[in-house]
């Protein structure tokens, strides 16, 4: 047993513990995650011509890739410390960071995602596509993207595959937080950013061929997710001591119970129930619970694996600085 | 790559906090913040017990994960040598070099924003002077100098002592050593 005393450390947001990145940044992952399902499932309703079948994820979904994307870059941005200098992302391409790689590929996601909503903007939203027809070169953008439906979808999902995968690297590159060290959370992150976005389609969808059609994705991602969420913990549990010591705090540490219960239990296994039951016709009037719990779960994975991963750690000083006996000294 | 090191004597160490005064005059860091500290290790049960001193502070690894996981290029490793700065003007205050310190040796500069850390006293090192901290130390147990450099005290120290530094394993090649 060895105690430690550390002197004089008491840097706000570090000491005690990491505390760094909070509900801003765990929101961004949470809607970049949404946009890239939203920009995958908008393509494929594209490239499979499933119009009759789901006319809203074929027609009007893609105009919610670029407006939550944008309250992810909001929250993203509120997180900054340094917010004026924020351009300097766009200064400087580094290799080596994820995050330089996810500041250049929202930059290409955005016109992307413009295509998508030109492409089907005629069919999903009538009226505002008058307004643009109204104007030549309006009318010229939307017969382009009309023309080029397939190839701007098949441009459309390796990016938004891309965006919706950094996410979870950038987190798994830090080699200093044991939890987040996991090369299964790029894809975890990923199967959860599709899984939130086909339960947003069952959710919003009017019609009942695509409600069912999207819970059946949904039900085959959240088995995906279940699996990487295995995974990721038998990828701990085999671990060294810092991975193992990052395990402890949701086996029966701090975050079991938020962990477990808030996001294994309600924000995956109750929905995949839910959803089995509503594919069989047994509780299509609660149908409206299981996209909702399925929302909420992919926050609540964001912002648990957030915390964990902060407080997750190499240096361990259990004996915390304690400020207050220097105010003592002052009397 | 220069490689500049810092020695410290756990031996000698009486953990004055000496050295931690005179980083936050050299360096004028603001009321609240450090960016070097003391860790006052015990271990055993009363009364056998054994102390370790450690002056510790950003270890300027020669692989460091942030500057390799800053996206802008402000944490930068200095002129190459291993020093690693932060370069103001170029940090947004994403805080991803914080996350990706294994020793968490980084800090948010208040009330500015950017993330400022130790420098290892470049400014000073330029001149030919030792950082602030090893050359205010009073037991004389710092010690810095270049690796590349047989003769250096610190490589002289480094081959006729035991010594350690921590946390290895990270794979990101810190360059303060412990002597013990």
């Amino acid at each position: 047993m060895e105690e430690l005393l550390v002197t004089a450390r008491n840097n706000p947001l570090i000491d005690p513990g990491l505390q760094i990145w909070t509900w801003e940044v765990a929101m961004y992952l949470f809607l970049g995650g949404l946009t890239a399902g939203v920009m995958v499932f908008a393509a494929i309703m594209a490239l499979t011509n499933r119009g009759d079948e789901a006319p809203f994820a074929s027609t009007q979904l893609a105009v919610f890739a670029p407006v939550v994307l944008s309250l992810g870059m909001t929250t993203l941005f509120l997180d900054l410390e340094h917010k004026l200098f924020v351009f300097r992302f766009y200064t400087a391409f580094e290799i080596t960071s994820p995050m330089s790689w996810g500041a250049w590929i929202l930059i290409v996601i955005y016109p992307v995602s413009f295509l998508q909503i030109f492409s089907t903007l005629r069919s999903g939203y009538p009226q505002v596509a008058r307004f643009v027809d109204g104007a030549a070169t309006g009318r010229a953008i939307l017969d382009w993207c009309e023309r080029h439906r397939r190839r701007i979808a098949l441009t459309a999902i390796p990016f938004a595959i891309a965006l919706g995968i950094y996410t979870g690297i950038l987190l798994s590159a830090f080699s200093a937080r044991p939890f987040w060290n996991s090369g299964v959370l790029g894809p975890l992150f990923l199967v959860s950013g599709l899984s939130t976005a086909a339960a947003l389609v069952a959710l919003l969808a009017k019609r009942h061929s695509e409600k069912v059609l999207f819970t059946k994705i949904d039900l085959a991602l959240i088995l995906g997710e279940l699996a990487l969420v295995a995974l990721f913990v038998i990828n701990l549990a085999t671990g060294n001591a810092p991975q193992l010591d990052a395990l402890g705090s949701i086996t029966g540490g701090p975050y079991t119970f938020v962990f477990w219960v808030l996001f294994v239990g309600i924000g995956l296994l109750v929905p995949l129930l839910l959803e089995v039951l509503e594919i069989r016709g047994v509780a299509s009037r609660v149908a409206v619970i299981a996209p909702v719990l399925v929302l909420i779960g992919g926050y609540a994975l964001r912002q648990v694996v957030l915390d964990i991963g902060q407080e997750s750690t190499w240096t361990r000083y259990p004996t915390q600085y304690n400020a207050e006996l220097l105010d003592r000294l002052k009397d | 790559m220069t490689r500049y090191a810092m020695v410290i004597d756990t031996r000698t160490c009486i953990g004055c906090g000496d050295c931690v005064v005179a980083c936050k005059t050299e360096n004028k860091v603001p009321e609240g913040l450090n960016r070097d500290w003391i860790v006052e290790a015990t271990s055993g049960t009363y009364p056998n017990l054994t102390t370790e001193f450690r002056s510790e502070r950003c270890n300027h690894c020669s692989n460091a994960t942030c500057v390799t996981l800053c996206p802008t290029g402000a944490s930068h490793h200095w002129k190459d040598t291993n020093i690693v700065l932060v370069d103001a003007d170029k940090c947004t205050g994403c805080k991803a070099c914080i996350a990706a310190c294994p020793y968490d040796a980084r800090l948010v500069m208040h009330p500015d924003g950017y993330v400022d850390k130790c420098t290892f006293c470049h400014h000073r090192v330029e001149k030919g002077l030792d950082p602030a901290c090893v050359s205010s130390c009073p037991t004389r147990c710092m010690y810095f100098g270049s690796l590349d450099d047989p003769g250096s005290e610190v490589s002289r120290l480094l081959k006729t002592r035991k010594y350690k530094v921590l946390n290895p394993e990270t794979g990101n090649e810190p360059n303060v050593y412990y002597l013990i």
